[in-house]
């Protein structure tokens, strides 16, 4: 990759020799963030190994998003670390996250709406894959983007503007992948298909960390769930312990 | 036919090219960055200028085609980089009104900086590319030079084509201006795109500069500079996106000038003949004007922008004690003759610009509308007062600038800030050219053109000393009426409808009859300013007192005044008058300042950028601060701790908090 713009590797001991659990691809230790003068994650603790994928639920304004944002570096954490395949990445930008294989498809359609679908995929070799192959493999995972190469992104259905932003993040090998409502204003079988190829990435060795607020379809395809309210992680677990606990995170009874 | 084909074709396509071109640097700088450079044609001027400096037998005189490789491939990109780096870099995310502000400083600061470099006593030419060699076309002689600026827009036109859509950084260029965030996330750099953007934009601009500058009748740089307004229109025409109907615009543009030059020149108006050119110089403003009434901007002004002032809500009492303590000083200085009569002009000129200052803190300040164009607006009524006399001519001045303002703002009724600033700029610059300007189009106003109207002092107040009080009486009045208006009911509705058009309009108020009063009632203001100024200097009354750019007191540089000295309160106005004024009198009186002062309203202009809240709010929170660390209490822990239980757990907001925020909010819910 080059230059990647990253800072150093920083602490190595994220993993101690001997440690029977793989070190984890994403971790995140004490995050803290804000919007101006108001804090809106208060230390959160998550970690994504190799291969998993890792659900996050949780209500509106529980503060998944921004979790997410820290991540991928779009907002600066003002406290805590993030650190990917051992390396301190706390506040590196975007592009540079992305040029070392963080993939993050974000919430509401992550197309460029006023760009054709093979310009947005051209967008894809930022990450170091040439646009042939690019195009062969999102055809290939997508075949009903190859027939909408020219079309405007903006003019796509919901579902097709979803493949495409999905297809751009798989198409380059990403390390990480960040999948942010990936099931918003979808209809159900869509969404089941599309967490299927989700699924199917991971056992390539992908991790893949799931924002959702609609958390049964996610919960299937998810080996670890946590739950996110009001800046915090109030509890990780199995999807299946996790489930039978969503309904007091939704509807705040404690 | 002979002379058809010559204007109609060759001199049409060759004025269309060069607006082409820069249009075509403006559409890509704004497209892909999202800021509307209002300095782009003082780049062009600058880069205009270097190229004489370089390639002028009067000068340097080195080679043409280094000199134009130069400019083209290295002074525009590293102008272009140097922008992105020092300024462009600060507005990232800023209001449209700061990226306005910065930019107009740029184009005051580098106007200034050209004047100091390449002074005008020197008469300057620019010679065609292979001057005298032609070829015949159609039986019309063709110079080289406007051969090569055909080519030049055809190869703009065919590789800009190719950038942006063939090429990965081209594409990216345009995936920028969808979403910055998301070019990022894809792996590319948005800033990067960005500098790539500015250092193809300002090339563009110099080679735009050069390609025009040997048509100029004068090579100045305010004439350089305000070719921008060409770009303007054309750019307008394909709203600032598309570069196939900018180039069409460009044609239009250039048809219609070269069409009425041709009337002109063909007598075809008979007795209005000589008017027609006087009509071509201002198409560009009346064709900029059309443009942007014309265009249709869906919905646009219920969006909110948002705005980078913070805006203070002062007491009555406060405004009036410091307006009496302005009258008493003005009294004591005025009475005791302690400053010399030069001085005590300036500072008389300043009171009655402070006053159009005033006008623009109710418009932009309060109401979130921009306008460029009060200066240009005061100067009717101080046509009303050189001819009608001072009080009849001061009433219907204020009356008349009043009802013109309420015309200004017609279009800007469904206008976003950047059309809005377009919009009064293009107004002004109208005003200028055809009102008062030295082809007026009313015989009658010629002294006024020439800077020789004399306008007479209201009766009784005929001397110096008790016209300046009467200046800082007016100047305070006005101050403690607005403090008024900005604390009562018609102050919260703009307070309202600049927060949000849309929400308000939800409520039931009426937007259009909102932003008409507001405009009305700040161009009357300006009116009273224009009229007053009028009198104040008795004579030499004329167009350069309410020019855009040219005289020693303008009106760009003094919007740029009067948002460092703080365009949301009343005492902001003061401390811009004063700074307006006191300005190039220091320069005058320190040789060795003069330079400084001169580029003092730009560079300040283009400061603002990172800091947009003026010079009075900054020191008024400064102390704010101080005392509150006196007291050792943070002046942001209250807000913060609303709704809360202290410990920072949510519980109930009490009712004394509750009070507390609508005071801060300016709401009387009388709970």
């Amino acid at each position: 990759m080059g230059d990647s713009g990253l800072p150093p590797v920083g602490d190595p001991g994220l993993a101690s020799v001997g440690d029977p659990v793989p070190a984890p691809v994403l971790e995140l230790r004490g995050v803290r963030a804000s919007y101006g003068r108001i804090e809106v994650l208060h230390g959160v603790d998550l970690s994504v190994a190799r291969g998993s994928v890792v659900a996050l639920l949780g209500p509106n304004g529980a503060g998944k998003t921004t979790t997410l944002g820290v991540i991928s570096g779009q907002l600066p954490p003002t406290a805590g670390d993030v650190y990917l395949a051992g390396r301190r990445v706390t506040g590196a930008a975007s592009d540079a996250l992305a040029g070392v294989g963080l993939c993050t498809v974000p919430e509401g359609r992550g197309v460029f709406r006023t760009l054709t679908v093979r310009e947005n995929l051209r967008m894809a070799t930022y990450r170091g894959v040439r646009l042939a192959e690019v195009e062969e493999r999102a055809y290939g995972l997508f075949p009903r983007l190859g027939e909408r190469r020219h079309q405007l992104a903006g003019t796509m259905s919901g579902g097709e503007q979803q493949m495409l932003s999905l297809a751009r993040a798989l198409v380059t090998d990403p390390e990480v992948l960040l999948l942010d409502e990936l099931s918003m204003g979808l209809a159900p079988m869509i969404v089941d298909d599309l967490y299927q190829r989700v699924r199917a990435v991971a056992e390539q060795g992908v991790s893949v960390l799931v924002v959702e607020q609609f958390a049964r379809t996610v919960l299937g395809v998810a080996d670890v769930a946590a739950i996110m309210s009001t800046g915090r992680i109030t509890s990780v677990g199995s999807p299946s312990a996790i489930e039978s606990e969503l309904s007091d995170a939704y509807l705040g009874a404690s | 036919m002979e002379d058809v084909l010559r204007y109609l074709v060759i001199f049409a396509l060759q004025s269309a090219a060069v607006y082409a071109v820069a249009a075509s640097g403006l559409v890509v700088t704004y497209t892909t960055t999202g800021v509307f450079n209002f300095a782009h044609g003082a780049i062009g001027m600058i880069i205009a200028f270097s190229f004489w400096q370089l390639s002028s037998s009067a000068a340097w005189d080195l080679p043409v085609l280094p000199s134009l490789l130069f400019c083209l491939f290295v002074l525009g990109p590293a102008i272009g980089w140097l922008l992105d780096r020092v300024l462009m870099s600060r507005l990232g995310g800023a209001s449209t009104i700061t990226t306005i502000v910065a930019t107009i400083g740029l184009l005051v600061a580098l106007v200034s900086i050209a004047g100091i470099v390449w002074p005008q006593s020197q008469v300057r030419r620019v010679p065609d590319f292979f001057e005298g060699e032609s070829i015949t076309l159609l039986d019309v002689n063709v110079s080289y030079h406007r051969i090569i600026a055909l080519v030049a827009a055809i190869a703009v036109a065919i590789g800009l084509r190719a950038l942006l859509f063939n090429t990965r950084l081209g594409t990216a260029m345009r995936a920028v201006v969808d979403s910055p965030d998301l070019t990022a996330l894809n792996g590319a750099n948005p800033r990067r795109i960005g500098s790539v953007s500015w250092m193809l934009g300002c090339s563009l601009a110099g080679l735009a500069g050069i390609l025009i500058a040997p048509e100029l009748p004068a090579f100045t740089p305010v004439a350089l500079t305000l070719l921008v307004i060409q770009a303007y229109a054309a750019a307008m025409v394909g709203r600032l996106r598309s570069l196939p109907l900018t180039f069409l615009g460009a044609l239009i543009l250039a048809e219609i000038e070269n069409g009425l030059a041709l009337a002109q020149a063909k007598e075809w108006a008979g007795s209005f003949s000589p008017s027609l050119g006087d009509l071509a110089a201002a198409a560009p403003v009346l064709m900029l004007l059309i443009v942007l009434v014309v265009i249709r901007e869906d919905r646009a002004a219920l969006r909110p922008e948002r705005f980078g002032f913070k805006v203070p809500r002062p007491s009555v009492a406060s405004v009036a004690v410091s307006m009496a303590a302005l009258v008493f000083v003005a009294a004591v200085v005025s009475v005791t003759g302690v400053f010399a009569v030069g001085t005590m002009n300036e500072l008389g000129k300043g009171l009655a610009l402070g006053i159009v200052m005033l006008s623009l803190v109710l418009l932009t300040g309060w109401a979130g509308q921009v306008s460029l164009a009060q200066l240009g607006l005061a100067g009717v009524a101080a046509l009303a007062v050189w001819k009608l006399g001072p009080v009849t001519g001061l009433v219907v001045g204020v009356v008349a600038t009043a009802v013109v303002g309420a015309i200004v703002a017609l279009p800007a009724l469904r206008m976003r800030s950047l059309y809005l600033a377009l919009t009064t700029m293009a107004f002004a610059l109208l005003l200028e050219r055809v009102v008062y300007g030295e082809n007026a189009l009313v015989e009658s106003f010629q002294p006024f053109a020439s800077g020789n109207a004399r306008a007479d002092r209201i009766p009784g107040l005929e001397g110096d000393t008790a016209f300046f009080v009467f200046l800082a009486v007016v100047f305070g009045l006005v101050a403690v009426g607005l403090t008024v208006i900005r604390n009562g009911h018609f102050g919260r509705r703009l307070a309202a409808m600049k927060d949000s058009p849309a929400a308000c309009a939800t409520l039931g108020l009426d937007l259009t009859v909102t932003k008409l009063q507001v405009f009305a009632l700040s161009a009357a203001i300006a009116g009273l300013g224009g009229g007053l100024l009028a009198m104040w200097k008795v004579t030499s009354v004329g167009r350069t007192d309410f020019a855009l750019l040219e005289g020693t007191l303008p009106g760009l540089p003094l919007v740029l005044v009067a948002v460092i000295g703080g365009i949301t309160s009343v005492t902001g106005a003061v401390v811009g008058a004063l700074l307006f004024v006191c300005m190039p009198l220091i320069g005058s009186r320190v040789p060795a300042l003069k330079d400084l002062m001169n580029l003092a309203p730009g560079l300040a202009g283009i400061g603002l950028s990172k800091n947009p809240d003026g010079a009075v709010l900054q020191v008024a929170e400064a102390i704010e601060e101080a005392r509150a660390a006196r007291a050792d209490v943070d002046p942001l822990a209250a807000p913060e701790r609303l709704g809360t239980d202290g410990d920072g757990t949510p519980g109930r907001i009490t009712a004394d908090e509750a009070a507390l925020l609508d005071d801060e909010l300016g709401l009387s819910w009388h709970r």
